[in-house]
């Protein structure tokens, strides 16, 4: 191995204080939510409690927290469950040519970049024209789909590059029907990169925001109510709000990597 | 990639409900917004029509083109800096870490701030950077200013702080890819040719990531150019992009102002896009 240059040692300099610049705000916030009751939004620490966490709890202080994260839970399950299916789905349908495959393509992509606003502005006027009552769980769904959509189709391009056919058609050659290798074979291959996707669907919708604004009906998600709070609210409630939200991400995050960690070593041992 | 005994019938039902949710809730919407653009209103409704004034009066707004401009600074601004910090990071990552573990782990911590939410990630700034915030007290007990520096929360800086903290890895993802794609033999001719580490960054490794680099650039000028809440949030409600004067007018139910607005920032973007995209051929890079 040669000798480490000087630039390195510059550019790892360069590294950390960029995660530090990544980080530091949020271990800010972590470290403010603790503040004693007559503490305020910013340092010195007046003391350490759990009060804006118990704050949190209480109806009256931060809205309708508690119903917010429910339906946020409950739109990000259903926004990942459908981006794994129609992923998977296109992504084989993508791996052969067909009539109207770059349609959809750059469909797919301008839905990634499209500014989101007109997203969300046009679902609600179509909604409102259709005279159908926007609800987070119908405009909004459809709004978050088309986030979540791409970076699924994408992942599944990715996935499909890669692979390897020969594992098919072995399957074909001892007889197994499409179904039986899509079921035996191809699902058991591609599952760590399913996981992903799902871990993406539902991030990326429980943490959307500017696609929900005119989508989400007369009941706000855990991103909206967030939202409003941070012009009317002024104690470090907001910041135990964010430290909790910001907690259950990094969790879920983490148990994704170990499954799949778990699911590689238990595949290279068979 | 061709497959044996099957044949394309497949793709179509398979491709159909990531195309009915594309129609249903992209293109349809889409249309719906470029309707509207030319539909009349007052307080109370919207009213089908087909006049032009709400173009007529967003293009002749002074309002329109200072928002215009100062989002095109915004973006620029943070392109440069994203691009900057994308670059130097990525390069980092693919060609100084010499483990696959430990260049994963580096990755993954710098994506997974990705899947948290930007409203908490922009809020978390308050305290850093607020009138008695960490920056302003340490300055002042340093005695390097007398008074708090106003400007770093609720302004333009705290706008573009929170862009490059959002954005930049938009950058490193892509360009970290195209330079792990780099035959690392080509590199090892260069040294062997003489080049000079700067020349090899320059011929080798740049021209080999640019696709990286426009794909990168294509994601912050168009999240830049479609933002309202990091401007509301961190401009502290005075500054305007062009996404909050169509966030305002959604306020205040001007619907048909704010799809006139809407089409006329779409055009921009697509524009954008254009340009951009004659760069890059987008199908070989995913």
């Amino acid at each position: 191995m040669k000798k480490r240059s000087l630039s390195f040692y510059l550019l790892s300099i360069f590294f950390a204080m960029f995660i530090l610049f990544l980080y530091g705000p949020t271990l800010t916030i972590a470290i403010l939510s603790f503040q004693g009751p007559e503490g305020g939004l910013t340092f010195p620490m007046n003391g350490v409690s759990l009060h804006w966490f118990e704050q949190l709890f209480e109806r009256q202080a931060v809205g309708d927290f508690g119903g917010a994260l429910i339906r946020s839970l409950m739109l990000g399950f259903a926004v990942m469950i459908s981006t794994v299916v129609i992923s998977l789905l296109a992504g084989l349908a993508f791996r052969k040519h067909f009539a109207g495959s770059s349609v959809i393509f750059y469909l797919t992509l301008a839905s990634l970049i499209i500014p989101s606003i007109l997203i969300s502005l046009g679902i609600g006027l179509m909604f409102d024209r259709l005279r159908l009552e926007p609800n987070w769980y119908s405009s909004g769904f459809g709004s978050h789909l088309t986030w979540t959509l791409p970076f699924g189709l994408l992942i599944m391009f990715a996935v499909f590059n890669r692979f390897n056919p020969n594992y098919e058609m072995a399957s074909a050659d001892l007889g197994a029907t499409h179904w039986q290798t899509f079921i035996y074979i191809l699902l058991p291959l591609i599952a760590p990169s399913l996981i992903g996707v799902g871990l993406f669907g539902f991030t990326l919708s429980y943490d959307e925001f500017a696609r929900t604004l005119m989508t989400s009906g007369s009941f706000n998600t855990l991103p909206l109510e967030l939202f409003a709070m941070t012009t009317n609210v002024t104690t470090p409630v907001l910041y135990a709000l964010g430290t909790l939200t910001t907690l259950a991400s990094f969790s879920l995050i983490i148990l994704t990597l170990v499954i799949l960690k778990f699911v590689r070593s238990t595949k290279g041992a068979a | 990639m061709p497959m044996i005994n099957s044949k394309n019938i497949h793709s179509y039902w398979q491709s159909l409900p990531l195309g009915m949710v594309l129609l249903a809730f992209l293109v349809f919407p889409i249309a719906v917004i470029t309707v509207v653009s030319f539909w009349d209103y007052n307080e109370f409704s919207i009213i089908p029509d087909f006049i032009w004034t709400n173009y007529e009066y967003l293009l002749s707004s002074p309002v329109t083109w200072k928002a215009y401009l100062q989002t095109l600074q915004y973006a620029l601004l943070t392109w440069t800096i994203t691009l900057g910090l994308g670059f130097t990071l990525a390069y980092f990552l693919a060609f100084h870490v010499r483990t696959n573990g430990m260049q994963t782990l580096l990755f993954l911590i710098c994506t997974i701030p990705f899947l948290t939410s930007n409203i908490i990630r922009m809020i978390s700034w308050i305290p850093l950077l607020g009138r008695n915030g960490l920056i302003n007290s340490g300055l002042q007990s340093a005695g390097i200013t007398d008074a708090p520096i106003e400007w770093l929360l609720y302004s333009d800086f705290a706008i573009i702080l929170a862009y490059v903290h959002l954005y930049t890895l938009f950058m490193v993802v892509p360009i970290f890819n195209s330079m792990m794609r780099i035959d690392r033999s080509l590199i090892e001719a260069a040294i062997d040719a003489g080049a000079r580490p700067y020349q090899i960054l320059r011929d080798v490794v740049i021209p080999l990531s640019k696709s990286g680099i426009i794909i990168g650039s294509i994601f912050v000028f168009t999240l830049v150019m479609g933002d309202f809440v990091t401007v509301k949030i961190m401009g502290g409600g005075i500054r305007a992009s062009i996404a909050v004067l169509i966030y305002n007018e959604i306020s205040l139910l001007q619907y048909p102002a704010a799809a006139a607005g809407a089409v006329v920032l779409l055009i921009t973007v697509i524009m954008m896009l254009v340009i951009l995209f004659r760069l890059v051929d987008i199908r070989k890079e995913v």
